[in-house]
């Protein structure tokens, strides 16, 4: 151990100093070159007097709220504007604490300039792509908070998408043959909790590598789902395995009728309540409470944790079946939230592009949902890219998302922190 | 001379003494216990076992033990071919004959193949501490460029043409790996990440490919054109044999990767490296280079999983080209010990298996997936040897070395 001198703690700090003025600069090019984009791309593109005519109500018609209509030029130049302001303020002052939120601020204005610019002389359903979206953000987020709990707890969880898989499966057989959603439910979220307890015991009792103990529980839930799936519920004489039905939708009283935001947010079946309400849940949990302290201590160091008492392989156990518990609940959104029937490999990746939303929204609930709504709107949009004025390929729109989530992690807009003990097993000494 | 029997005695006992005590017994019986669980399952989901289980509890279990048996029975003549059809069929002298039973048995080789290169990848980023989830859509993009050497590029003789084709898929799945393990080691963005996200731009990239620029325009659906007779790889016997000479251009790979890691000063640093990075670092072992060139190496092998699935076995890309062998390659990597002839020998074993299930299913009804089933569980107690351990009650290995070393996401 080398003694630490008051000069090299100054010499790191005003590294660290440096490190973040060059941060602060890079973001606010970023927003500047947003708005050299759009002035440059969009905007030389749309010829002056043609409007943009959003729909705002998603099953089509105007009767609950009539279409935004604007000119596209005007619209755009402003846009461009208010972000080259947002940008210069940045380099020069920084906006600190609010930057994430500016961030957000900036993705959604340069979002909402490329609409304009594809929607130029047409027009888009706008309200139909922002409800889909929410729709679409459901399994990300629920991934993400799954992905949170474990790797805050320093368990890594790349099986985010086998436990899923295994729970979309229980789930629908078990609410099937109970015939009530509420068992399939809550079989999937025990599914997903059992998912959860193997990966403990994998990567904590045995010290197996988090990753492969994670690929593990991939192959296998993708294995074994399959096998029973084409074994039974696939076939005609156990069809009635495979019925489990769906959760209606609600209709929030009052909320929903609200022109607009109503369809958008208030009006859906329960997982995007229960999204927001997780979202929420999970953020007080981590943050405000002794529990969340402890779990993240135990993410972030564990041998001062277990100094303090704290039971530190107790604890991972508690992450990784609580997790587990979440993306059980995630699982049960393929079959019973959204289609009503299982199929073989139904969470198509999913679970992986929830674990990027975890690390794109910084190990933090609301940002993973705020990139789970950014990934669920590039979803919404590829499925509608044949809709648009411009002619982008869906395949490219639909890359956005894993595209993003590389240019995240190549640090260019600020590393992410991810728990420091993560991927390491604990060893008592 | 008497000193070197001496050794060889030596060596001998030595070697005794590590079997039993080795890793090698503990994969060993990790497959066997695996292939066992698999038996137990498909007899658990066989209603006729239950039928005999409601006469007697032995009947039962007899009819259980029927059940795995002949599904085992089945997966083994699908995968080397039915030793009593192969016996009259030579008898019988017809060649066309001998060819269809002796089939099965070339056909898993044919189904090794790719494994060797994606086992092969794999093993390579292991060995330099990297684990490189990627090789799914390395495989893709360099099936894509291998396919399009194949058919775009007119008025080659075989002997350059094939070469090149394979170089150009090796160059597609090479530049899918040179990404991450770039940004791997100028940022540390870890490539967990980075090469699964890497994977779905290549899945949605070849889907346009095809759609697209690479589409065959007399078809109505997206595929691409047939390669030209002078890409494709030779098949060394007549139909129904599709045998081609890419597995031994695999097993070829293999030593190569074999001798760059054990024989070269550079796999010696690749190896540091991914031991021990602080240990290379200190020894003056530029770690960016490394790790880059380790990605690229590892991508270029997956690439090559992909030009030999299209310029020897479908002879065009289609856009169910997928077959999971990216993930497949994982565990084989790690069932090899991630050990170049380990590689060889798990991904003949997964290639047999994965086309022996295929007559099963059509044999005994029993769905291909008890192949990925099987897998996990084989991963898992290779993973974790102290289940093994503990189940047969074997000693302690003496260095119970770590599978891998990895480092976690900060990298």
């Amino acid at each position: 151990m080398t003694t630490t001198t008051d000069a090299q703690i100054g010499q790191k700090s005003q590294g660290i100093l440096k490190l973040e003025r060059r941060r602060r600069i890079t973001m606010g090019i970023l927003f500047l070159a947003a708005a050299v984009f759009i002035w440059l791309v969009f905007a030389t593109d749309v010829e002056p007097g043609v409007e943009t005519r959003f729909m705002m109500n998603p099953g089509g018609g105007s009767a609950e709220a009539a279409d935004w209509v604007f000119p596209s030029l005007l619209y755009l130049n402003m846009i461009a504007g208010i972000l080259s302001l947002l940008g210069a303020f940045q380099i020069i002052r920084g906006f600190g604490k609010y930057t994430y939120g500016v961030l957000a601020l900036v993705a959604i204005l340069f979002i909402f300039g490329f609409l304009t610019w594809a929607t130029a002389g047409g027009q888009t359903n706008l309200a139909g792509l922002l409800r889909v979206m929410v729709v679409r953000a459901v399994p990300l987020t629920l991934g993400a908070m799954s992905g949170i709990l474990c790797e805050r707890g320093g368990i890594i969880n790349i099986a985010i998408e086998g436990m899923m898989l295994t729970s979309a499966f229980i789930s629908t057989v078990f609410a099937s043959l109970f015939n009530s959603l509420i068992v399939g439910l809550l079989a999937g979220i025990i599914a997903g909790g059992l998912m959860g307890l193997i990966h403990g015991w994998l990567s904590i009792k045995y010290k197996v590598n988090q990753i492969i103990s994670g690929t593990v529980i991939n192959i296998f839930a993708t294995g074994i789902t399959s096998y029973l799936s084409s074994r039974y519920i696939q076939k005609v004489e156990f069809q009635y395995l495979n019925e489990p039905g769906m959760f209606p939708q609600i209709n929030v009283p009052v909320l929903s009728k609200i022109p607009f935001i109503g369809p958008i947010l208030f009006s859906h079946n329960m997982y995007v309540f229960a999204m927001f309400f997780f979202v929420i849940l999970l953020t007080f949990m981590l943050f405000k409470t002794r529990w969340g302290l402890r779990l993240r201590s135990v993410g972030e160091h564990p041998k001062a944790a277990d100094t303090l008492g704290i039971n530190v392989h107790r604890t991972q156990y508690m992450a990784v079946i609580l997790g587990g518990m979440m993306a059980g609940f995630g699982g049960t959104y393929f079959s019973l939230g959204s289609s009503g029937r299982f199929d073989e490999v139904m969470t198509a990746g999913r679970g992986f592009i929830g674990l990027a939303a975890m690390i794109f929204g910084n190990w933090h609930p609301v940002g993973s949902m705020g990139a789970g709504l950014l990934f669920g709107f590039f979803d919404s949009l590829s499925a509608k890219a044949s809709l648009l004025q411009v002619p982008i390929p869906s395949e490219f729109i639909g890359m956005a998302p894993y595209l993003a989530t590389i240019i995240v992690l190549a640090g260019v807009i600020g590393r992410g922190h991810a728990p420091a003990a993560e991927g390491e097993p604990y060893e008592k000494e | 001379m008497e000193n070197t029997t001496e050794n060889k005695k030596k060596s001998l006992s030595v070697f005794w003494d590590e079997f039993s005590r080795s890793n090698f017994l503990v994969i060993l019986l990790a497959i066997f216990t695996g292939i066992l669980l698999g038996g137990v399952l498909v007899a658990i989901t066989t209603n006729e076992v239950y039928a005999a289980f409601r006469e007697s509890i032995w009947s039962g279990f007899g009819a259980a033990f029927r059940t795995a048996w002949n599904t085992y029975v089945a997966l083994f003549t699908g995968s080397v071919g039915n030793p009593e059809k192969i016996r009259l069929a030579f008898a019988s002298g017809d060649q066309l004959a001998i060819r269809r039973a002796i089939n099965p048995f070339f056909e898993s080789l044919v189904q090794s193949t790719p494994y060797i290169f994606g086992g092969l990848a794999v093993a390579l980023g292991f060995r330099a501490g990297l684990f490189n989830i990627g090789v799914e859509g390395q495989i893709f993009i360099g099936a894509a460029t291998g396919v399009w050497a194949g058919y775009a590029i007119n008025g080659l003789p075989t002997i350059i043409h094939i070469p090149l084709a394979m170089l150009f898929g090796a160059l597609g799945g090479a530049l899918w790996g040179f990404i991450p393990g770039l940004l791997k080691a100028k940022t540390g963005a870890h490539e967990v990440i980075t090469t699964i996200m890497m994977n779905y731009i290549a899945f949605r990239l070849v889907d346009w490919l095809l759609k697209f620029p690479m589409k065959d325009p007399n078809e109505f659906t997206p595929k691409t054109p047939w390669i030209l007779e002078t890409a494709k790889l030779p098949r060394l016997f007549d139909t129904p044999i599709r045998f081609h000479i890419g597995f031994f251009i695999a097993v070829l790979m293999a030593v190569a990767v074999y001798y760059l890691l054990f024989k070269t000063t550079w796999g010696f640093e690749l190896r540091m490296v991914g031991s021990n990075p602080n240990a290379a670092r200190y020894a003056g072992v530029k770690i960016t280079k490394t790790t880059i060139l380790a990605m690229v190496l590892s991508g270029a092998l997956a690439g090559m999983a992909g030009a030999n699935e299209v310029l020897g076995v479908n002879y065009r890309l289609l856009p169910a080209f997928s077959s999971g062998y990216g993930f497949d390659s994982i565990a084989l990597a790690l069932l090899g010990k991630t050990h170049p002839l380990g590689v060889i020998l798990s991904s003949l074993l997964f290639g047999f298996l994965r086309n022996g299930a295929r007559s099963m299913q059509l044999a005994v009804g029993v769905p291909i997936d008890i192949v990925s089933i099987l897998q996990a569980v084989i991963l898992a107690f290779i993973a974790a040897p102290a289940i093994i351990r503990t189940i047969y009650r074997l000693r302690e290995s003496k260095h119970e070395e770590d599978l891998v070393s990895l480092r976690s996401w900060k990298g």
